[in-house]
């Protein structure tokens, strides 16, 4: 089990920082997790720390591609006002 | 063409008006600050309205983490057409700044200043930011470091901005209340959790006023940043002003909420209204009385190099400073003799005794007026058409003061004619000089090196008299010049303004 990083990240190196197992390198275009290293955080913390800390919606999955941080679940911006903008996917 | 519409008959007399507001009474001037706080500000264009004019500043984008969202930012902060807190064109390594900072230092001497304050939080990037720090005050000694952070992590790091010589720091304070602090933080990442609304703002407050009492017993001269954003924290901003003066922070910045749908941040799709010019300018007023307020702040990218309100930043990109080689110990000897000839300058013009409104001619009860000037480095120095921004001075009877700065939109492209027959490329070229005859609303006068035919006589419709009268000379002293021209047709008196209001 591992979590992926879409490329809806801005490369903001948040993520790095908190990241229990060092799971977590630059690349271009943006940063991945090293599926061997990320445990999901389990029996380190009770959430994963990149998706706690990731400021950005979308750019954090699980394995079957599922938004840990859903469009407007950050920023509170209401879904109508993300489709009219081009900010909401349903999936990754 | 000069078409000045007040003459410059009797100009003032030599040290007539105030070299600065820091040396003045207004209720923003510095010089009420002890000694041993005015030599640390002197030559700091963020902290002190007078060395805006002289000294440069700097910030190096080492921090892109953050661990707090602010419904006014948005983190896809990679663009280099905006200027605006928060945006960088590339994030650095702390070697490429330090590289950076001395590039620029040996090129721009007047820069004395290095700061961290972004595209992310500081001190949410403590490996980053101090490995820049540490080793900027060994190789660079002669150049001051500041920080800016949003508060949330400042007590853990306070002790480390005492061992680097961090002696200006800035915190972004926008409330005291969490209640109100929900309304503008929507989470914080605090203790490996993503914590929202009232309760993640509840800690945020409580961090940043803990770091701030800290901060201010070590002796760190802070300045407190807030964003005023009307029906959220306007009128919550007098209290904080109050609660931080208190606790000791020597300047309060309140700036104004920058929030347009196309940056894609939550107010600005949420259409959340800016202030105007006139709502800063009241708060900034009210919240005048109980401590100073900085009013020259031009909310600078988190990458910007140069004087405030210019960036020089496209000079020193990454692949241009890989090939400049710098003798920084040739540098730093050529840095003391510019700074010191700034200082001694300014040393001469505090001497200078203002004459007092009476001793001009200004009757006590004249009511102010706002005058906006096109400057650069102190002086009245732009076109009409080649200001970029205007900044808006009040003169009155207890002297001349900086109130604010607004910015323009270029709508003259020519060297020479200034609005003079190059004003019909485009439709769109009159519409832009409307435009910024109107960010000069509540002007009665504009002050500019030159101004042509078509902008004066739109000016004047619009009720604001150009004068090109005092180009070079000092702002203040023009400014001052200008008000005693006023004062001598009688048009200052309580009842002349009675009429106009009626």
């Amino acid at each position: 089990m591992a979590l992926q990083i879409t490329e809806s990240c801005v490369n903001c190196w948040a993520c790095v920082d908190v990241c229990p197992n060092e799971a977590i390198y630059q690349d271009t275009p943006h940063f991945l997790i090293d599926d061997g290293k990320c445990t999901e955080c389990l029996g380190d913390h009770g959430v994963p720390q990149c998706a706690a800390i990731c400021p950005i919606e979308m750019a954090i999955v699980d394995e079957l591609g599922a938004f840990l941080n859903p469009p407007g679940s950050l920023t509170g911006i209401p879904i109508e006002k993300l489709k009219q903008f081009g900010l909401w996917k349903d999936a990754a | 063409m000069e078409l000045p519409v007040i003459s410059n008959s009797a100009p003032a007399a030599e040290g007539g008006g105030c070299a600065s507001s820091g040396c003045g009474t207004a209720p923003d001037a510095l010089g009420h600050l002890p000694d041993h706080i005015r030599a640390k500000v002197q030559d700091h264009p963020c902290y002190s309205e007078e060395a805006h004019h002289y000294f440069a500043r700097m910030h190096v984008a080492v921090a892109p983490a953050c661990n707090i969202q602010c419904n006014y930012c948005n983190r896809k902060y990679d663009c280099s057409n905006e200027s605006r807190p928060g945006v960088v064109s590339e994030v650095l390594t702390p070697k490429q700044a330090i590289n950076k900072v001395l590039a620029v230092a040996a090129e721009i001497p007047q820069m004395t200043v290095l700061g961290i304050a972004g595209p992310g939080d500081p001190l949410a990037n403590p490996g980053r930011t101090f490995e820049t720090f540490e080793e900027l005050s060994a190789r660079a000694p002669d150049i001051k470091l500041c920080v800016s952070t949003n508060g949330l992590n400042l007590p853990m790091y306070v002790d480390r901005i005492a061992q680097h010589n961090i002696d200006h720091v800035t915190i972004t304070i926008n409330c005291v209340d969490p209640e109100v602090g929900a309304k503008i933080y929507p989470w914080i990442f605090w203790e490996n959790k993503r914590i929202f609304g009232v309760e993640g703002a509840r800690i945020l407050i409580e961090q940043q006023q803990k770091g701030l009492q800290m901060l201010t017993d070590r002796g760190i001269l802070v300045k407190v940043n807030s964003v005023l954003i009307p029906g959220v924290n306007d009128e919550h901003l007098k209290e904080v002003s109050k609660i931080v003066k208190a606790k000791g922070a020597f300047l309060h910045n309140v700036m104004p909420l920058i929030a347009e749908a196309e940056h894609g941040t939550y107010y600005g799709i949420m259409e959340q209204p800016e202030p105007t010019p006139e709502q800063l300018q009241d708060l900034q007023d009210a919240c005048a009385g109980d401590m100073a307020m900085m009013r020259h702040c031009r909310q600078c990218r988190a990458d910007a190099v140069g004087l405030l309100g210019e960036d020089r930043g496209d000079e020193f990109t990454m692949d241009k400073i890989d090939v400049m080689e710098v003798d920084y110990e040739a540098a730093m000897v050529r840095r003391k003799v510019v700074h010191d000839e700034i200082i001694e300058k300014l040393d001469a013009k505090r001497g200078i005794v203002k004459p007092k409104a009476e001793e001009l001619g200004i009757p006590a009860d004249a009511r102010p007026v706002l005058m906006a000037v096109a400057g650069k480095n102190g002086v009245v120095a732009e076109h009409f058409g080649h200001a970029k921004e205007f900044l808006i001075y009040e003169a009155s009877p207890a002297g001349v003061r900086f109130m604010s700065h607004r910015k323009t939109e270029l709508y003259c492209g020519g060297m020479d004619a200034c609005g003079d027959g190059d004003v019909a490329e485009a439709g769109s070229t009159e519409s832009l000089l409307d435009r910024n005859i109107r960010v000069l609303e509540g002007c009665e006068v504009v002050l500019c090196s030159k101004v042509g035919y078509e902008p004066w006589a739109k000016l004047e419709a619009a009720g604001i008299a150009p004068n090109g009268e005092h180009a070079m000379e000092p702002i203040e002293e023009a400014v001052m010049a200008v008000y005693k021209e006023i004062a001598a047709t009688g048009k200052l008196s309580p009842s002349a303004e009675a009429l106009k209001v009626a």
